[in-house]
């Protein structure tokens, strides 16, 4: 079974390798067979690649050890859930499963989009094929998942903090994303080897930037759950490099998709756009050689480890050739438009994407400077906290008021007695707002005030939007409300599914705020009866339980929990001890008040022979917007996606896949 | 094997290579050109019902994007090459 794995690969290496060469040769040349045939390649690369990981999965459900893979990254023990997902637990895996999306993502791509004219496709096949051949030739000859071995009786078992339902869905969600934004660069780049610069490339890849970008968010906003839940500190998101790597492309493709919208009602900020989209793509590949090459670690593992150089090799190729390119073009990338007035909605977008840069290159220079201080001067160096904390800051609270202005700002241009208009109720509003929290006693904290106060003049901005469109829309079809508001959000969708990200984003901030700026936390040794009093909650210790799942010793703590003399919860946080993997974890408890949006987060950090327990309790207010957040954040994203027939049957109309109506 | 058939399949057809049809860059953006005008006033309608644009400030604008809209309306009319048909080299 291995040997049909190893030959799908091969396989679907030299598809990959054919659809460069024949790809390219027919684009060049004109030859329209072989560029379908070159299509074709990277379609049967798509089956080759199933196939292999069809092969894989086999093997982790059947606990088939003779697969080195198999046997590093599970046991008999292990829920198959986790078997299956061991999947892309490993570096062989989880290259094969980038693999596995990219080759899917490059099939549709190529062969559903009908706005894409034939004379783009045939050079994005080609540059599809390059990042498939890249990453098939890497699962291939250099981190083979297919390796085989004396079958042992049991396998190493899998890392306990990744024993999780999150483990599940985190990481697919991610490689959704961080492949996905393969398409907009295969495009782009097909684009300028084209030369072909109009609005097509971005129109094709308008859904396919934006459900890349949507996987993205949702996948880190589920691994910040899951680091809530299962790491066991209290907090979400420790400005770790893995969780930086996810976030990097994020912004960048943030900023892309909101500057393609100057792009396409203006005509302007083209070769910005294709700096953007090249940032996106080389920091997904960036991140994944963060997260794989063992560079984190230290420098010398990466020296020491397979795929590190590699990697590097094929980023500085991508970003070298790729601004080679750019270069190549940039006389027929000249926009003939220029900005009318530094106070106008393109205008906004404009700084909005320098925050948004900026805070991406911040992070990037955050995330490097450790491992390029070790590799030039020897020394092991920390960024921690307080360096993003401060950008964040910086960068992240304009942001956040910019989402605010630039929905009330005119394109073109916008007067003084326009704007005194419409900022006159969002900036009532947020001031009371802000004010009373002053008096409600968060002045505490002057970066958490200021980020309230910022969201509450987006969101007054943003019901104002809504109740104005409506109004809108009313009045010039007499609909009653409810189907005039659903009339509007169904005609403008990406207007009004952004407005509901910009929602989501409002809840983040609040959630983040408050959980970051306004958290209590106390500590505490505990003997069975003691009790610990943290704000209004009073937490008494009872005593230890112990039992045992599939692959576990779990231990827990009973506390009871009451406020206010009544009794409200019993909460278990203890410890896991993993006897194959020879791990112990914390399990946190957590009792979230949905009326408040707060959470009680209880740790058992240590478990003492004595019965005691060294304990600490924290209140994280607001948190829970950060959930709901990611809620608000898919269903915006959702209505941004969800097409629009008559506007797709005119853009395959203007671009030549269907013919024009008469 | 079905691999390779599948590749070689555009090449087992009968007839020789046909020409790629393509819309012409330039009608395709005098298209873009009209598509955007077009798009821009109905934004600015819109901005203007909602009452986010003043009534001088749309009078400035409207004008404006009317003139855009027909001289790219009229551009496309006087006969550029719908199409933009390409052979083998």
């Amino acid at each position: 079974m291995p040997e049909l794995g190893r030959a799908a690969l091969i396989v679907c290496f030299g598809l990959a390798v054919y659809s460069v060469v024949a790809g390219f040769w027919g684009a060049h040349t004109r030859r329209r067979r072989l560029s379908r045939s070159a299509q074709n390649a990277l379609v049967a690369a798509f089956a080759c690649t199933l196939v292999a990981s069809l092969v894989l999965f086999i093997a982790l459900a059947r606990s088939d050890f003779s697969f080195t893979y198999v046997a590093q990254h599970t046991s008999r023990e292990l829920p198959t859930p986790y078997k299956l997902a061991s999947f892309w637990g490993g570096q062989e895996g989880s290259l094969l499963f980038w693999l596995l999306v990219l080759t899917g993502y490059s099939t549709a791509a190529v062969l559903l989009d009908r706005k894409a004219g034939r004379e783009l496709v045939v050079w994005v096949v080609p540059v599809l094929g390059v990042v498939a051949a890249f990453f098939s030739m890497l699962v291939v000859f250099v981190a083979s998942p297919f390796h085989t071995q004396l079958a042992s009786l049991d396998g190493a078992g899998l890392n306990s903090s990744l024993q999780s339902p999150y483990f599940q869905i985190h990481p697919p969600l991610l490689y959704l994303g961080y492949v996905g934004l393969t398409v907009p660069f295969a495009f782009a780049m097909g684009a300028l080897l084209s030369g072909r610069t109009d609005e097509r490339w971005i129109v094709a890849t308008r859904r396919w930037t934006l459900a890349a970008w949507m996987f993205l968010g949702i996948g880190q906003l589920l691994g910040a759950k899951w680091a809530y839940e299962e790491v066991g500190w209290g907090g979400y998101y420790a400005w770790d490099p893995v969780e930086n790597a996810a976030l990097m492309p994020w912004l960048a493709a943030t900023a892309f998709l909101h500057s393609v919208m100057v792009q396409e009602k203006k005509g302007m900020l083209k070769v910005w756009n294709m700096l953007l989209v090249m940032l996106a793509f080389s920091l997904s590949l960036f991140g994944t050689f963060l997260t794989r090459s063992g560079v984190l670690n230290s420098i010398h593992s990466f020296t020491e480890g397979s795929i590190g150089p590699w990697f590097l090799g094929f980023i500085c190729f991508v970003v070298a050739s790729s601004l080679a390119l750019l270069f190549y073009r940039l006389p027929i990338l000249r926009s003939k438009t220029k900005l009318e007035s530094l106070v106008s909605r393109e205008a906004t977008f404009l700084y909005n994407n320098l925050l948004l840069v900026a805070l991406c290159l911040t992070i990037l220079w955050g995330v490097t400077f450790p491992i390029l201080s070790e590799a030039v001067k020897g020394e092991s160096v920390t960024v921690g906290r307080p360096y993003y904390d401060f950008f964040l800051r910086a960068f992240g609270l304009p942001l956040l008021l910019l989402m605010g202005i630039g929905p009330l700002i005119a394109w073109r241009r916008a007067s003084l007695s326009s704007l005194k208009r419409v900022f006159l109720w969002p900036t009532a509003f947020a001031l009371t707002v802000g004010i009373g929290l002053i008096f409600a006693g968060a002045g505490s904290s002057t970066p958490g005030l200021i980020a309230y106060t910022f969201s509450a003049f987006v969101a007054a901005t943003i019901v104002l939007e809504f109740a104005r469109g409506t109004a809108a829309r009313r009045s010039l079809s007499g609909e009653p409300v409810p189907q005039a508001f659903v009339s509007l959000i169904g005609r403008n969708r990406r207007r009004y599914g952004g407005y509901v990200v910009h929602a989501a984003i409002v809840l983040l901030a609040i959630g983040i705020a408050g959980s970051s700026a306004y958290n209590t936390s106390r500590s505490a040794r505990l003997a069975p009866g003691d009790s610990l009093k943290v704000r209004d909650y009073t937490l008494t210790y009872r005593g230890l339980t112990s039992s045992r799942s599939s692959n576990a010793i779990e231990t827990r703590a009973t506390i009871d929990v009451s406020r206010g003399g009544k009794q409200i919860a019993v909460m278990h946080p203890g410890k896991n001890d993993y006897p194959i993997e020879q791990q112990v974890s914390n399990e946190v408890s957590i009792r979230s008040d949905w009326l408040t949006g707060e959470d009680l987060f209880l740790i058992t950090e240590q478990v003492n022979g004595n019965g005691t327990i060294d304990f600490k309790a924290i209140i994280n207010p607001l948190v829970n917007m950060i959930w709901l957040a990611g809620l608000v954040f898919l269903l915006g994203s959702v209505i941004t996606l969800w097409p629009d027939a008559r506007e797709e049957r005119r853009l395959a109309i203007r671009y030549g896949r269907l013919a024009p109506e008469h | 094997m079905a691999a390779v058939f599948f590749v070689a399949r555009p090449f087992l057809g009968r007839g020789g290579e046909e020409p790629t049809v393509e819309p012409a860059p330039e009608r395709l953006a005098l298209e873009e050109e009209r598509d955007r005008a077009l798009a821009a006033l109905k934004e600015l309608e819109f901005d203007h019902r909602t009452g986010k644009v003043s009534d001088d400030d749309y009078r400035a604008m409207v004008g404006e994007l009317r003139r855009s809209a027909a001289d790219a309306l009229k551009a496309l009319d006087a006969g550029t090459p719908r199409a933009d048909v390409r052979g083998p080299q």
